[in-house]
C-alpha cells in the first residue's frame, strides 16, 4: 500500500459533473496487462485530438497541470465501470488526490487501495474551491490525512470524511491482503463449517 | 424471535467471517467470475507475492470483453488482445481456474454465462471485476463489481474487505403495457433519481411489477442497478427463479436441490425489517424510454421532448446538460422521435439473451433493416447463440438484413473492434452511453430490444407501439 500522510500541491480544475470512468481511461487502453504507462492515457479522448497531438485547451495540457497531484472535479466523480486502470491513469500522471462533492463506490474502493484519496466536501466549499482556483491558478492546497482536512491558502481547515480502517491503512501503510490474509485461521473456520469441500 | 432483517441483511450476516473494532467486515465470497480485462494485474500481484489461489472451485473465468465477434477474424488479429485472452489463459492454467476459453461452446458474457450455467444462485455472494456483476442479484445473490486490487484479494484469501452499505427498497408496483420491457422499468427509474441517486445502497426489488418479470427480465433490472450508483440489486428469490435453475448444469440436483431450495425459500425480507430508504414507481404509466445524453440518467419518454438546459434549477445541472447536448449535437425542447440512426446494437449483458432476440426478432421478422442502417445483433453467450440458431433466429435477423455474431461484450464497450465511427448515432440495448463508450466520438442512444429493433426497421427512433400496431 502507497502511504499516504500530507500532500500540499497545486490544483488541476475539471469542473464537470459525473465523470465516469470510461471518461478517465477509454476502454480501449484497457488491453494492458501491466499497470505501467496509464498516466499517458488520463482523459485521453478530452486530452488528444483525433490525431493523436494534445488538445490545447485541455487543461491537462497547460502549464499550470505540469507537476499538480490535486484534481479538482465535479460531483459524482469515478461512475460507471470497475475498471482500476482508472486510478492507475490518476496516480500515473502523478495525482495523489481528488476533490468532489461525492464519489461513485467502486472508484472510491480502489482509489484507496492505491494511495489515492478521494476528498469529499460539502457543495459549498466545492464551489468556492473552484473560484480559488479560477482566480489563483497556481493556489495550493494541503491535504492532511492525519487530522482529516484539506488547508486552503488563507489557512483556513476544511475537514473531510474518511473510514478509520483506510485512513489507517494508508497513514501506514498497512497492507490490506496482508490484513485479510492475517485471518486465515477464521477463514478456514469458517470454511469447514460452509462444509461440502 | 428474532429481530426481522431485510434480504440484504441476511445474506450479509451469513457470510460475515470477521469484523474487529472500527473496521470494515471480512466478507466470505462464495463465487468469484473472473475475465481478461482487469484479471492481470491481480495475478500478477499473486505470483509477486507467491500466493496461490485459495478456492479455485469458486473462481470460474471467461474472456468476453476484447474478443472478437466475427468468426472470419479467428485467429485474433488485435495483437494487444490476443496478448490478454493468452494471459489470462496461461493465468487460469497456472492457478488451476476453470476458463471458458476461446473455443469452448458455452462461453460468453461473463453475466451471461454465470446465470446460465447454474453457477449463480440464491443467497450467495459473487463478485467479479466488473461493474454489471450487479446482474446476478436477480437470484437474490449479493453480487457487485470490484476492482483489480479486489480480485487480487479475493483470489488469494476468497474473503473481501467490505464496509456495509445501507438498504433501498425500490417498490415496483403496476404492470408493464404491452412493447414495453424490463429495460424501460430500469431507465426509467435511473431518469427519475439520477445516476447518484443509489450510492452508497444495496437495493432490493419489491412489488408486483418485478414478481411479474422472468428471470432474464429481472437480470435486466438489476443489470442497470449499477447505473443509479447502487452497489447491488437484489430480488427475492421465488418460483420464478427455482423454475430457471432447474437443470442447470451447476445448480443443485435431486435431494440436493430439494434441500438447496428450502434454504432459498428462507432468503426474503422479514415483515418489519427496515430499509434505510424506499423508493417506488408505478410501472403500469410507464411509456418506451430512450436515453438523450450522455449518461444512462439522462433518459426520457420515446414521445418526449429533450429536456433545456434553462429549465434546470442548479448550475452544475445546467452546465451537464448543455455539454450532454453538444456532445449529441441535439436541441433542447425537440423529440427524439424520427432521429436518424446509423447503427443499431442488440446484445451485451443486458439485453443479450434469449429472450431479448425474441423481442427484436418479433419487430424484425418479416421486415428489412432500413437502407443505410448497420445492424449487429451479437448473442451474449454460446449457449444463447446456438438457441437463437436452433430456432431459426439467426436467419431471421440475416434475411432482414442485420449482422449476426459471435458472442462477447462488442460494442457495449467496443474493445474488440465492434464501434462506432466518430459522429455516429446509434440506438444500443447496451447500458451505457458515456462519451465514446461505442467508440470515440460516437452517440448512444439506449433503450430496449423492441425499440432497438424499431429503430433499425425504420432508420429513425420510432416508438415501436405505432410500428407494431
Amino acid at each position: 500500500m502507497t502511504q499516504f500522510t500530507t500532500l500540499s500541491s497545486r490544483v488541476v480544475s475539471l469542473p464537470i459533473n459525473d465523470i465516469d470512468t470510461d471518461q478517465i481511461i477509454p476502454a480501449r487502453y484497457l488491453k494492458a496487462t501491466d499497470k505501467s504507462g496509464m498516466g499517458d492515457h488520463l482523459f485521453a479522448d478530452w486530452r488528444y485530438t483525433s490525431d493523436g497531438s494534445p488538445q490545447p485547451d485541455f487543461i491537462l495540457n497547460k502549464p499550470q497541470a505540469r507537476g499538480a497531484q490535486i484534481l479538482l472535479a465535479g460531483n459524482n466523480f469515478g461512475c460507471g465501470s470497475s475498471r482500476e486502470h482508472a486510478i492507475w491513469a490518476l496516480t500515473g500522471f502523478g495525482f495523489r488526490a481528488v476533490i468532489s462533492t461525492s464519489f461513485a463506490d467502486i472508484f472510491r474502493n480502489n482509489a484507496l487501495k492505491n494511495g489515492l484519496i478521494p476528498v469529499t466536501v460539502d457543495l459549498e466549499t466545492h464551489l468556492e474551491l473552484f473560484d480559488l482556483i479560477t482566480e489563483i491558478p497556481d493556489a495550493k492546497l494541503t491535504i492532511d490525512l492525519e487530522t482529516q482536512t484539506v488547508r486552503l491558502p488563507d489557512n483556513r481547515r476544511v475537514s473531510f470524511p474518511i473510514d478509520s480502517f483506510s485512513r489507517h491503512c494508508l497513514l501506514r501503510g498497512v497492507d490490506e491482503l496482508g490484513y485479510l490474509l492475517s485471518f486465515e485461521k477464521q477463514i478456514a473456520e469458517y470454511e469447514a463449517r460452509l462444509g461440502g469441500y | 424471535m428474532s429481530r426481522p432483517r431485510t434480504l440484504f441483511q441476511k445474506i450479509w450476516e451469513s457470510h460475515v467471517v470477521a469484523q474487529e473494532l472500527d473496521s470494515p467486515a471480512i466478507l466470505y465470497i462464495d463465487l468469484h467470475l473472473v475475465h481478461e480485462v482487469t484479471s492481470p494485474q491481480a495475478f500478477t500481484g499473486l505470483r509477486e507475492r507467491g500466493l496461490k489461489v485459495r478456492r479455485p472451485d469458486k473462481t470460474v473465468a471467461t474472456a468476453d470483453h476484447s474478443t472478437p465477434t466475427h468468426a472470419l477474424a479467428l485467429p485474433i488479429v488485435d495483437e494487444i488482445a490476443a496478448r490478454q485472452i493468452h494471459q489470462l489463459e496461461a493465468n487460469c492454467r497456472d492457478f488451476d481456474i476453470h476458463l471458458y476459453d476461446m473455443s469452448h461452446p458455452d462461453r460468453g458474457i461473463v453475466h451471461v454465462i454465470g446465470p446460465e450455467l447454474g453457477l449463480t444462485q440464491p443467497g450467495m455472494t459473487i463478485v467479479c471485476g466488473d461493474s454489471h456483476t450487479s446482474t446476478h442479484g436477480a437470484f437474490g445473490a449479493l453480487a457487485f463489481g470490484i476492482g483489480t486490487s479486489e480480485v487480487e484479494h479475493v483470489l488469494a484469501t476468497q474473503c473481501l474487505l467490505q464496509r456495509r452499505p445501507k438498504t433501498c427498497e425500490v417498490r415496483l408496483d403496476g404492470r408493464l403495457s404491452p412493447y414495453l420491457a424490463a429495460k424501460d422499468i430500469i431507465l426509467a427509474l435511473i431518469a427519475k433519481i439520477g445516476i447518484g441517486g443509489g450510492t452508497g445502497h444495496v437495493f432490493e426489488y419489491t412489488g408486483l411489477a418485478i414478481r411479474s418479470l422472468t428471470m432474464e427480465e429481472r437480470m435486466t433490472v438489476c443489470n442497470m442497478t449499477i447505473e443509479a450508483g447502487a452497489r447491488a440489486g437484489l430480488v427475492a428469490p421465488d418460483e420464478t427463479t427455482f423454475a430457471y435453475l432447474a437443470g442447470r448444469e451447476f445448480a443443485p440436483r435431486g435431494a440436493h436441490r430439494e434441500r438447496a431450495v428450502a434454504g432459498w425459500r428462507e432468503l426474503t425480507t422479514d415483515e418489519g425489517a427496515v430499509y434505510d430508504q424506499t423508493i417506488t414507481m408505478d410501472v403500469s404509466t410507464l411509456e418506451p424510454m430512450i436515453t438523450f445524453g450522455t449518461n444512462p440518467g439522462m433518459g426520457i419518454k420515446i414521445t418526449g421532448r429533450i429536456p433545456d438546459p434553462e429549465d434546470l434549477p442548479d448550475t452544475n445541472d445546467k452546465l451537464a446538460l448543455a455539454r450532454a447536448l453538444t456532445y449529441m449535437e441535439l436541441q433542447p425542447g425537440e423529440k427524439l422521435l424520427g432521429q436518424p440512426v446509423d447503427v443499431v446494437f442488440i446484445g451485451s449483458c443486458t439485453n443479450g439473451r434469449l429472450s431479448d432476440l425474441h423481442d427484436a426478432a418479433r419487430v424484425l421478422k418479416g421486415r428489412k433493416v432500413a437502407p443505410g442502417v448497420r445492424v449487429l445483433v451479437v448473442p451474449g453467450s454460446g449457449a444463447v447463440k446456438r438457441q437463437a440458431e436452433s430456432e431459426g433466429l439467426d436467419r431471421l435477423f440475416k434475411e432482414a438484413g442485420a449482422e449476426w455474431r459471435e458472442a462477447g461484450c462488442s460494442m457495449c464497450i467496443a474493445m474488440n473492434g465492434d464501434q462506432l465511427k466518430p459522429g455516429q448515432y446509434a440506438v444500443s440495448t447496451s447500458n451505457r452511453n458515456f462519451e465514446g463508450r461505442q467508440g470515440k466520438g460516437g452517440r448512444t442512444f439506449l433503450a430496449s430490444p423492441l425499440t432497438a429493433a424499431a429503430a433499425a426497421v425504420t432508420g429513425q427512433i420510432s416508438d415501436v407501439r405505432m410500428l407494431m400496431q
